[in-house]
């Protein structure tokens, strides 16, 4: 009981994800701007994580963590670098 | 699924997929607002809706599970929070201030292009 409960669950939640992740790609091609379109893709890094972490619930193991960690790492340097970038033009001084 | 979740206690169950389920729906609250809203300094809001509130329930809903599994505290998941929690705010700080940059530049050139075409010299702001 406890296991389907949780089956469909992390179903519905994956399901939750992969629609808001595909708000985002929308948001991201169509942006009329260049920072909405890097606040579509720090969004679809964010829901891309929660996806990861959702893969490691539904599979019981704990690797899925170290995954979905270096994603957040990634996250935060590419949209500080890309804001840095729309900022001054140029991102290392 | 692994036979490990058959001997979960039901109320363990119930309970870490209301967090997954409402951390999921928190981060499709947030994507549907970037599409939907107007103009970027409103767009700026929705998705640390996911960012805040979305991984937190999802990393709770994982770590009592993994916790209650392990029969010890699993405590891996923090570092994530905390490392989403602290990062999120700077980074769209920068993102706003960039947007704010270039928002004020292309106001300028075109106020100084319209001063330009009607032969009136228009002062720059600071």
């Amino acid at each position: 009981m406890s296991a389907s409960l949780l089956h469909y669950a992390v179903l519905i939640a994956q399901v939750m994800l992969a629609i808001a992740m595909a708000c985002a790609a929308i948001r991201l091609l169509r942006g009329p701007n260049a920072p909405d379109r890097v606040l579509a893709l720090d969004t679809i890094y964010v829901n891309a994580m929660l996806l990861l972490l959702t893969v490691g619930i539904r599979e019981t193991t704990t690797v899925y963590f170290e995954i979905a960690l270096v994603i957040a790492l990634l996250g935060f340097v590419s949209t500080a670098a890309l804001a840095m970038f729309l900022l001054r033009g140029e991102v290392i001084e | 699924m692994s036979a490990a979740l058959d001997t979960l206690h039901p109320l363990v169950a119930t309970v870490v997929a209301l967090l997954i389920v409402l951390g999921a729906s928190f981060a499709l609250i947030g994507s549907i607002g970037l599409l939907r809203l107007r103009s970027f300094y409103e767009r700026v809001h929705p998705p640390t809706m996911g960012t805040t509130a979305g991984v937190g329930l999802v990393l709770a809903g994982s770590m009592l599970l993994f916790s209650v599994l392990a029969s010890r505290p699993v405590m891996h998941e923090v570092l994530i929070a905390v490392f989403t929690f602290v990062t999120t705010p700077v980074t769209y700080m920068l993102l706003v201030r960039a947007a704010t940059h270039r928002d004020r530049i292309a106001r300028e050139e075109v106020t100084h292009d319209a001063g330009q075409g009607n032969g009136v010299t228009v002062e720059r702001e600071p």
